[in-house]
Parts: structure tokens; sequence; C-alpha cells
């Protein structure tokens, strides 16, 4: 039963780069990509449409918005605010950020069933207060090209330079935190081993011996 | 703070469900139901196909079609070739992998938060996933249902288990009755409105007291749909005799009285205790509620219709900045009521609102009057079970004759993933249960959350209207 994809995944101990800000309190799934976008049958090719509706206008001209900006191409640091992916749970949405080029996300808060979804493609999704993340957010703007380093084990995120560099305390979930660096966050795998405890488990309930 | 729940049935359900714990600490859990449809399912598919592996329990996976169906032309190859692209795929996976799967052509169709639970697959102590977050409805049964993610739904085709972490539990005791004119759906918007849209992160609700029993299964399920509203990814009550009742007449039962009684003492086993313990209870006085509309753009942003819209000055300092931007897109002001605010849509429908006692509820208010000339208003029935009761019961008539467009079965204008969008600025009432900028297809669109009788209300005054003066305001 074993297939040569099944083995454990890579481990992420620390994500680093530059960062981009989004900046707002419940920031939806909606927002961050449009269901019109989600009518695809792969993932593919979704990254051009993260924010696409914060992006353009109904005639396709750009509007404010960090993902246009030049500065901020290349970062994959996503820094935002509080209850950041409520609404639905599409996977489409951290899909279309990791296309963009995201890989660690970090907020005051997440939405419970994003932050699960952006574990299971292995982006971490770490929080800290609310004065950490405006005073992050400030300095992404100031520093587009300054490296944030998010450690995931160590739970800090640090940036800044120097006598200026800043480290903040950084949560992280317990199963999060153990997933990402015991490299344990391909959960097929991890659950195909128990097969037989799983049928055990099955036997057990009522409603499936009545269907036998 | 460490969880203290105990003895009830979110508890009962899980241990019986617990495989075994994993490295990550979280448990992995079996899964009873696995319902599947076709926007978050074909990703999984493909993960599948891309490891060689199977679907481990394709007699406990069901699916439908619902978000990309068109409900007025219906022939394929559908007008829309990405919604006909996603069709195609879906059809294909559920025949490679002998899923049961409710097509358009079975007369079973229909969102599945509404099928699961009209054909009695939906049971109580069941575990139950969706790639999608509105599976808490089926909690209204008494099973432990959540939504899940693509890499999940991949989990649990693969192996029939999710892994999860044990959540805490606050019951939600909403007491006394409900007045004249007041829904499930006005509880379950006041509920959120007073715990906040992520008050419930980390939670599981459990849904109890005098005015939540009274209700029949169509109204729990309303309420627990809406529990993703609230941050809490299940919502569930307790099982009853009301529940049962239902379960005794679906494809299930009907014919298989002795499998009924078998499995009862196990719905029965599964109720929450006497003494079971709570990590927070939280009682709301039902007979308080007034029916209760959105005035911002999220599900929390909801006051009573005799209410002023707050001034964000006044609301917690996190919420004030989320307060001006709802307000300057839905263009209300701090002081005003929602009652007036022009509509142009009144969309009737959706997995929270769209079944046969909504239905029942909307034509009621619209018999013998007329859509205001100004609004276009639709019913989308939430399964073609649905419609075809409607239809022979009358209520599609009273519909179209009071100028309502009488579709087929879908999520339709609820997301505005077919051809039922809102265009440019325009307000809708709609009786779905998500107000996001952008949900229902326009992202200047203006979305007013409401019971379907305040839907049909607005429909025919072509404002926000107070249901139970409707009398008053068409007699002049
Ligand atoms: S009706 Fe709306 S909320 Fe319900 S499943 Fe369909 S799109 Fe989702």
């Amino acid at each position: 039963m074993s297939s040569s994809d099944d083995g454990p995944a890579d481990t992420i101990e620390s994500v680093s780069g530059t960062g981009i800000p989004v900046r707002g309190n419940d920031i939806d799934t909606d927002q961050i990509i449009p269901a019109r976008f989600m009518k695809v049958v792969t993932f593919d090719g979704l990254g051009e449409f993260a924010f696409f509706d914060q992006r353009f206008t109904g005639e396709d001209n750009e509007k404010d918005h960090p993902f246009n900006e030049e500065r901020f191409q290349g970062a994959n640091v996503l820094v935002v605010n509080s209850n950041f992916g409520c609404g639905s749970s599409r996977e489409h949405a951290p899909q279309a950020l990791q296309r963009w080029g995201i890989d660690a996300v970090v907020g005051e808060s997440f939405a419970e069933i994003f932050a699960g979804n952006c574990l299971a493609l292995g982006i971490p999704t770490v929080t800290a207060s609310t004065e950490e993340i405006g005073a992050l957010q400030a300095y992404v703007e100031e520093h587009p090209e300054g490296t944030i380093s998010v450690d995931v084990e160590r739970e800090l995120v640090v940036y800044g330079s120097g006598d200026d560099e800043t480290a903040i305390n950084a949560d992280v979930a317990d199963a999060q935190h153990k997933a990402l660096v015991e490299g344990v966050w391909d959960t097929t795998a991890l659950m195909r081993a128990n097969e037989n405890s799983v049928c055990e488990t099955a036997d057990s309930l009522p409603y499936m011996q009545s269907d036998d | 703070m460490a969880r203290v729940s105990r003895g009830t049935l979110y508890d009962k359900v899980w241990d019986r469900h617990a495989v075994t714990e994993l490295p990550t600490g979280q448990t992995q859990l079996f899964v009873g139901l696995h319902l599947i449809h076709e926007v978050t399912s074909p990703q999984a598919f493909g993960m599948l196909r891309e490891r060689d592996l199977d679907v481990a329990y394709p007699e406990r996976t069901h699916a439908t079609v619902d978000h990309i169906v068109p409900t007025a032309d219906q022939s394929r190859p559908y007008g829309d070739d990405a919604a006909e692209q996603m069709m195609r795929e879906l059809e294909e996976n559920v025949r490679d992998s002998g899923i049961q799967f409710d097509h358009p052509d079975t007369g079973n169709q229909g969102i599945v938060h509404v099928i699961g639970p009209e054909q009695g697959i939906t049971q109580p102590g069941m575990t139950i996933v969706c790639g999608d977050s509105h599976t808490s409805t089926h909690g209204a049964f008494g099973a432990l249902a959540f939504g899940i993610g693509t890499s999940q739904i991949r989990d649990v085709l693969a192996t029939g288990t999710v892994a999860m972490e044990k959540q805490k539990v606050r019951k939600i005791e909403v007491t006394k009755q409900l007045g004249p004119g007041v829904t499930a759906k006005d509880v379950v918007l006041t509920i959120i409105r007073r715990l906040g849209v992520e008050g419930g992160v980390g939670y599981v609700y459990e849904y109890a007291g005098e005015a939540i029993e009274s209700l029949g299964m169509e109204g729990r399920m309303s309420i627990c749909n809406m529990s993703i509203e609230g941050g809490a990814r299940a919502g569930y009550v307790n099982p009853d005799e009301t529940t049962y009742e239902w379960l005794r007449e679906t494809d299930a039962f009907k014919d298989d009285p002795e499998k009924f009684e078998k499995l009862k003492p196990y719905w029965e086993s599964v109720r929450s205790d006497e003494d079971a313990e709570y990590d927070d209870v939280v009682t709301i006085d039902g007979s308080e509620i007034e029916p209760t509309v959105t005035w911002g753009t999220t599900p929390g942003q909801g006051i009573g219709i005799s209410e002023s819209v707050p001034d964000p000055e006044e609301l917690p300092a996190d919420k004030q900045d989320t307060a001006r931007r709802a307000q300057e897109h839905m263009r209300v002001s701090p002081g005003e009521t929602m009652s007036g605010y022009e509509i142009d849509v009144a969309f009737l429908g959706s997995c929270t609102n769209a079944r046969l006692p909504d239905l029942r509820a909307g034509a009621a208010i619209v018999k013998d009057r007329e859509v205001s000339p100004d609004v276009r208003a639709l019913v989308v029935p939430g399964s073609q079970r649905v419609q075809q009761a409607a239809e022979e019961e009358g209520l599609a008539d009273v519909f179209r004759e009071a100028g309502f467009e009488w579709r087929n079965a879908g999520c339709s204008m609820c997301l505005g993933m077919n051809d039922d969008q809102l265009e440019g600025d325009e307000a809708s009432a709609s009786s779905s249960n998500r107000n996001f900028v952008g949900r229902q297809g326009s992202k200047d669109g203006r979305t007013v959350l409401m019971s379907p009788e305040m839907v049909a209300a607005a429909a025919i005054t072509g404002e926000v209207t107070d249901v139970r003066e409707l009398e008053e305001v068409v007699v002049q």
C-alpha cells in the first residue's frame, strides 16, 4: 500500500524573505480570491487573481493595492491584521496566495479553516499582538527590501538590521508547530499508515453495522 | 486555556470516531459521511491520482452538483464552458470511484446541505465533512459536521479519516418563545451579532433552550448553517423527537423501520448529558429578538429592524475600521434604521433558507400581492425535491403570479458562480448567509441578509420592510 509520494513531507523551520502588508480586519476569502475564479479544476494559474477585485476596477484598471505595487513584487511574507481568511473554506485562497509567491503569513489572528488550509500547503500562519503587527506593517512599508525572518521553530519574527533589529514573539499553534518543524504536515501519508485502526473504529459504529 | 467540556454530544461523537492520536497532536477521526460537490473536489481527486491512490470508502461518499449549475436553462453542454468542464470532471470522478451522485437527471439534485438531510443520509451521532464551510448545517440532526479544505478532502477520500484538533464547546441557550414574525434566521443573526464573527473560533456551538427546541428541523438547520459565520466550524442541536420524526420519513428509513429502531438507541446515547460540562455558556432571551437584518458587509453587522445603524465611534476599537468601510459600501449612516432601504433584487434561496417551509412562508406573504416594479425577484429552491413539492403544492404559481422568477435548484445568487449575479451596485434582500463585498457576483453589489419572510416583504415593497407591518404598508 505504499506509494513513492507517500514519504514524509519537508520540514519547515523558518521562512525568510521580504514582506508585503495587506491592512484591514476581517478580510474574507471572497476578497482573497473572488468566487468567479474558482471555476477551475486545478489550482494552477490562480496566483494572478489573488485579491483581484481589490486590485482592479470593473474596467480592469489598477487600483491602489500592495499586490499591484512594484516594490512588493517578489515578497513572500504577507503581514495582515485580524480574522484574516474568514468566510468560505475554499482552499483556493491560500493556493492563490502561494502561487502569487507567499510562503508565510504573519497576522493578529486567522480564521481557523484558512489556517488549516495554509498548513496543508506548508504555509505557516503565525500571530502577534496588534501593536507588533502594526509596527511590522509600518516597517515593511518603509523597507520593502528589508528581510523578515519567520522562525517557526523558535516562534519569533525578526526584522530590521543592526541596532534596529526587532524580534517579536510570534505564536504558532501547537499542532502547526509540530507539523511544520517535524515535517508531518502531509496528513494523508500519516493517516494511511493506520488503516487497521481505522477499520476497527468504523466497525464499532452502530450506523456502519446497520448498513451491512 | 485547556478545554473542560465533558459529557456533551460533541465529546461523545468525537470519542466514538477517534482512531488514534497523530504525531502532530491532532486526532485522526473516522468520517461517517463525506459529501462532495463540483467546486472543491476536482483538485482533491487530482491529488489522489498523482499519488495513485483509490477512494477508501466510496460507499460513505455522496456527491451532488450545486454551485455552478445554471438555474434557468440546464441543457447540456452548459452555456458556460468552465461550468461544463467542472461538471464533466465530477461526472468522471464519481463514475471512476463508484460514488453515488445526485445528478440533475435523477430528480435528487440540490444544494449539498439540503439533499443530505432530506434523504436521511445525514444522521445523529455521525461525523460529516464536506469541502464547504456550511457543512455545519448537518449539526441540526445532532451530527458532528464541519467544513474542510481541499487537502483534507484528499485525506478523507484516501483514508476515510480527517486530522482534527478538539475544540471547546459553548452552549448557547435561547430561552422562551420567539415572537410572531421572528424566525430561526433572526435568532442566528442575533447570536452572531452578540458573539461576533470571530466569537466562535476554537469552539463548537451547542444550540439549546426552548426557542431552539420548538423549531422544526429546517429552522434548526438555518441556525446550525450559520455557525461558521460566527466563527464556529460546527454547531449542533441535540437530537430529539422532532429529529426522529423527520428521519423516519426519509429514504433511509421509511421502508426499513427495523433499521430505525436499531439506530435510535445510539442517537439517544449521544445526546449531551443532563450534567454535561461546557467551556462556556451563553444565554439569550428569545422573546426579545425581533426581525433582524444586516446593515454592513459581515454577517455580524446586524440589527433589529427597529434599531438604528450603529455609530462606528461607539463600537470596540477593532471593529471601527471595518464598520466605517462597510457603511460606506452599503451607503448607510449611523442613526438611521434599515427599514426603507431600497432594494433592486430579492433572492429567496441558499442552503440557509430554501427548504419547503421557507418557501411556504415566503409564498404566504406574496400571495395576492405584486412584486414592486423596480425589483427583480427570484426563488431558487434548495433541491429538486423541494422544487417539485413546492410546485405540487401550488407555491410556484403563487410566486410566479406575484412576479417572481421560479428557478431550478442550486446555489445561484448566494455566491454568483453561475449566471445569477448582482449587477453594478444593485442592492439585494437575500435569504442567504453572507453579505461580504462581492459575494453575490458584483464587487459593488450590496447585500442585506434577512429571513425568507423578510425577503418576500422586501420584494413587494421594494425596500427593507418589517414583515410584521406589511399589511399596513400595502393597504395604506
Ligand atoms: S447555497 Fe451558498 S452557502 Fe450554501 S453551499 Fe451554496 S454557495 Fe455555499
